[in-house]
């Protein structure tokens, strides 16, 4: 059985913020991510969509070595990432990287183009000539080479992310983290960087990990998708079933919450869920399953027990108290692993 | 052609010459761009060239003054208290120098005690702050940014009068004295930058590379500090006459503007040359410093995130 | 279209900057029209100049660097670029007010929410300034209660920074529409929020604009915003509007290449691939491009392109394009009520 190039198991990570009461000091935590578990077949594009607060940003963090896990881990082809706490040694630092979401500030304005993509190769690719190879990846983001010896704010903000991307490449991953790449950016830049990234990704034989919030951008560009709420996963799928026949009423309220520009595409989107409340803060989410605050379908249940991850199609699982069998309830870890085993 | 030959005698491309002329190429369009940034403000203008002037004369000093000599010892009643005429355009002090002579030696106090100061003060301060800003949180934070405080309790002007009471007052005490107050400044300056800025992407990018953290704190944070710092390095340049009108300093007889200005006080207001001018020329200085300064921070910052 | 007159009408409207380098004319000959009780949306990319136009609406527009060589900006009949600073400040706020897209940014930290509507109800009328403190407390509720905030009392003693992004955009919201003005400019009121909340919010926006009879700019980059929201669609390139039309219209026929292009680019929920975008980068307003200033980028660009500016062609009752494809349609005069 295919393990996955990547697999996220039991991921939480909890950031302690303050203490609340002077007597008692209870400490305040945000639960970023509480408790992930999917993993990423070699080759595909898995993409993990989420709004704010959901955690999918913060997975990418410490899959690429910023955070350490608080409970549970990720293995990289089945090697521990965080065997050694943060330290990771260079083989391993060189296959993961990671793609920033705002081009202005994920490039050194005091930096040259130059400087900036002859960093990581100094560090993992010492033997060969960096300028050379500086070149090189410019030429395969179809940037001109004079752009060697410009600074960032010379840039626009899809050249400045093309340059991020040229960057990821320098060390020759085996898979590269893309969060938010053109949430930034106007939309007839977008299409660009996109059909780059999905022709580089054929050519170099890339795995991606596909962050957005744009369902519309994630239709075409992701082969699954999970979508997280408050650090849980809720559901995951494959792209096609995932946005025909989205199960998880998160899912379901997302969708139809949209904007899109033709009628095709209205045809296609759930019945309108409207959204009502705020999205609770990781702060404070809620007891049970956490989604029960907004949910048009909430039960008695919803309030008291989180619900645990059940397969509910070929590849396609989803966690909500609408899909559970009533007899088994194994532990909420256990079924977890089971369901997202039986998706590889 | 022979550029091309010499260049393929360093065993280079054609490709990687064409990279290296666009570098040079880059280089003088961004100094040029530069320039005329710089030079879009006249107040910068004029702080640039009241710099230059003041530097030039202390360096030239012997060579563009009228009556060198006076700065040595030196009286000649005869020509004493004299208001300012054609031979002596400042005037002369009550034992017959030259002020304008002595002005003129006088920039070599201002700037050189401030440029030896700065030499000494701004690598340590910076060089704290940033591995403290960079470590926040730590141990290594917390030491040396308590360090930092100790230093800082003290009003520098308090300090230098304890020091000028205690110590013999001269050249060398007074650096020693001014270089150990102020390098916390800039400790402080460099941590509160560093502090903010090691979150931002761009170094999270370095470190998820791979880079050591001496890669980071000097090529990554401080390039982008720069125009803090540098404003900051412009408006202390003239420590040496604030310091030397409290009597911290050179020591009379040598030029110190601010000594002159001390010492003429008691002559106000018949013999007013002999503090005003030596006070008007700090006023310059100060305000040529402050403009270029101000000139050089609004050309760095542009830039910087 | 409406045959009364417009309520917002900008006529001929040029914004240069002088920079650095020279003069950037951003806005080049800008015709823009609102009639009462229309929503108009404003379609463009970064750098096309819309925040410019909004801005010079409400003459916020830092006045050295910018300069206005021509152009009138005509708010119920009167010319607010002549207006005189007593007669402006009424227009603003109770005449037209706006809708910023940070509303982070627009909150002023330091002050609660309270304070903020309050300064607003007090500045916003002769009477405000009247009103004891007890009776602006009273009034300060009723714009939270508008925009659906449970706990307004709550809420006036809270800090902006207490707030959710999407409460803080309702706070504005309600503070902009609290003046009752009779145009609201949102610009981009959606973009920093969550999607479930931007749905919210807009749809919040569009049921107050409803109940209070007020026109709205809708200013974006998001076609699908502005596909739900609008009744009217201005598209604007570089400091120009290059096509306008009854929305609906836009969407099942955009005429502009640019307009195509943009449609083209935008990701379908049904699938088919991500397509190329438009070649080529926005001009620089230092030395745009002569003629047609898309035409660089213009797939079926023609000589006539390059030399002359084309001017606004009438293919259809509510649908109206500047560009010389459309030539053989007859120009629309200028004197005529509705897009142009």
């Amino acid at each position: 059985m295919n393990n996955g190039i990547l697999r996220v198991e039991g991921l939480k990570k909890h950031f302690l913020i303050g203490h609340r009461g002077v007597v008692k000091r209870e400490p305040i935590t945000v639960k970023a991510v509480d408790g992930v578990f999917f993993s990423v077949q070699k080759g595909e594009t898995f993409g993990l969509v989420g709004e704010s607060g959901s955690g999918k940003s913060t997975i990418a963090y410490i899959t690429v070595g910023m955070y350490q896990p608080s409970e549970g881990t990720i293995y990289f082809r089945d090697r521990d990432l965080f065997e050694d706490g943060l330290k990771r040694s260079r083989e391993l630092r060189k296959e993961l990287q990671i793609v920033f979401q705002d081009p202005g500030s994920s490039l050194n304005p005091r930096r040259t183009v130059r400087q900036i993509l002859e960093l990581p190769l100094r560090i993992h690719r010492p033997e060969e000539d960096p300028l050379q190879e500086a070149m090189r990846l410019l030429e395969m983001v179809e940037l001109p080479i004079e752009y060697l010896h410009k600074y960032p704010h010379m840039l626009s903000g899809g050249e400045k992310q093309m340059v991020a991307v040229a960057r990821a490449l320098a060390t020759n991953p085996s898979l590269i983290i893309l969060d938010e790449p053109t949430s930034a950016l106007d939309v007839s830049v977008q299409g660009k960087i996109i059909n780059l990234l999905i022709r580089l990704q054929r050519e170099l034989n890339l795995t991606y990990l596909f962050i957005t919030h744009d369902l519309s951008l994630m239709r075409n560009v992701a082969t699954r998708v999970a979508i997280m709420y408050l650090g849980k996963v809720c559901e995951v799928a494959e792209a096609s079933e995932f946005f025909q026949n989205p199960q998880h009423p998160y899912t379901q309220m997302l969708l139809s919450s949209i904007p899109v520009v033709s009628d095709e595409e209205d045809a296609i989107k759930p019945e309108k869920i409207v959204s009502t409340g705020e999205i609770p803060s990781p702060v404070n989410v809620p007891s049970g399953c956490s989604f029960h605050t907004r949910c048009p379908h909430v039960m008695d249940v919803c309030r008291r027990i989180d619900p645990v991850m059940v397969k509910i199609g070929t590849g396609h699982i989803a966690r909500c108290h609408l899909f559970e069998q009533p007899p088994e309830n194994t532990s909420s870890i256990g079924a977890d692993r089971s369901e997202v085993d039986a998706l590889r | 052609m022979t550029q091309q030959v010499k260049a393929q005698e360093f065993g280079l491309s054609i490709t990687q010459q064409v990279v290296l002329e666009m570098q040079r190429r880059n280089r003088r369009e961004n100094l040029g761009r530069a320039w005329y940034k710089f030079s879009r403000n006249p107040l910068s203008i004029i702080g640039a060239a009241t710099v230059s002037i003041v530097t030039l004369l202390a360096i030239f000093a012997p060579l563009v003054a009228p009556f060198p000599e006076h700065v040595k010892p030196f009286t000649d009643f005869a020509n004493a208290s004299r208001p300012p005429s054609l031979t002596h355009l400042f005037g002369t002090d009550e034992i017959g120098r030259d002020i304008l002579s002595r002005v003129i030696f006088g920039f070599r106090e201002a700037l050189g005690m401030g440029v030896v100061v700065l030499t000494l003060v701004v690598p340590v301060g910076v060089l704290m702050g940033l591995v403290a800003g960079y470590f926040h949180g730590t141990w290594i934070d917390t030491v040396i940014m308590r360090l930092t405080d100790i230093f800082l309790a003290v009003p520098p002007l308090v300090l230098a009068l304890a020091i000028a009471s205690v110590l013999e007052p001269n050249l060398f005490n007074a650096m020693m004295a001014v270089s150990l107050m102020w390098w916390p400044w800039y400790a402080r300056l460099v941590y509160g930058l560093t502090s903010a800025l090691r979150n931002e992407f761009f170094v999270a990018s370095a470190q998820t590379s791979g880079a050591g953290t001496r890669h980071i704190l000097f090529r990554e944070l401080l390039p982008n500090m720069i125009s803090p710092i540098f404003t900051k390095m412009s408006l202390d340049i003239i420590i040496g006459s604030m310091l030397s009108y409290v009597g911290l300093g050179v020591q009379p007889p040598k030029p110190g503007l601010g000594t002159m200005v001390a010492s003429g006080a008691k002559f106000l207001p018949d013999l007013w040359w002999i503090s005003v001018f030596p006070g008007l020329a700090i006023v310059v200085v100060v305000l040529g410093f402050n403009l270029l300064g101000d000139g050089l921070r609004d050309l760095f910052a542009a830039e910087e995130v | 279209m409406a045959a009364s007159a417009p309520l917002l009408d900008i006529i001929d409207l040029a914004v240069h900057f002088r920079v650095y380098g020279g003069i950037l004319k951003v806005l080049d000959g800008v015709n823009f029209r609102v009639n009462v009780g229309e929503k108009v949306g404003l379609v463009g990319e970064t750098g096309c100049g819309k925040t410019t136009t909004m801005k010079a609406i409400l003459r916020i527009l830092p006045v050295p660097p910018a300069v206005i060589p021509h152009g009138e900006i005509r708010f119920k009949g009167e010319d607010i670029l002549k207006m005189k600073a007593d007669r402006l400040g009424k227009v603003r706020g109770r005449g037209i007010s706006m809708i910023f897209q940070d509303p982070t940014a627009a909150l002023n930290p330091v002050f609660t929410v309270g304070q903020q509507l309050e300064a607003v109800i007090r500045f916003s009328s002769p009477e405000g300034r009247r009103l004891s403190r007890r009776q602006i407390h009273d009034r300060a509720i009723s714009p939270l209660q508008e925009v659906a905030l449970a706990d307004p009392e709550r809420l006036l003693r809270s800090y902006p920074v207490q707030l959710s992004g999407g409460m803080r955009q309702r706070v504005c919201i309600g503070m902009a529409l609290s003046t009752n003005p009779e145009l609201l400019i949102a610009d981009e009121p959606g973009t920093s929020l969550d999607v479930t909340i931007q749905d919210q919010v807009l749809r919040l926006l569009h049921e107050l604009v409803q109940k209070k009879q007020t026109s709205v700019i809708l200013i974006t980059h998001t076609l699908g915003v502005v596909r739900e929201m609008t009744d009217r669609v201005y598209v604007m390139y570089a400091g120009n509007m290059v096509e306008v039309a009854v929305t609906h219209k836009l969407f099942s026929n955009p005429l502009h290449p640019y307009s195509q292009g943009l449609m083209k680019a935008v990701p379908r929920l049904t699938g088919g691939g991500v397509a190329e975008g438009i070649p080529g980068r926005i001009p620089t307003y230092q030395s745009p491009p002569t003629g047609c200033r898309f035409h660089p980028r213009c797939p079926h660009v023609m000589e006539i392109c390059r030399e002359l500016k084309p001017p606004f062609f009438k293919v259809d009752a509510d649908h109206e394009v500047a560009c010389f494809l459309y030539e053989g349609h007859g120009s629309a005069p200028a004197a005529e009520a509705g897009a142009q």
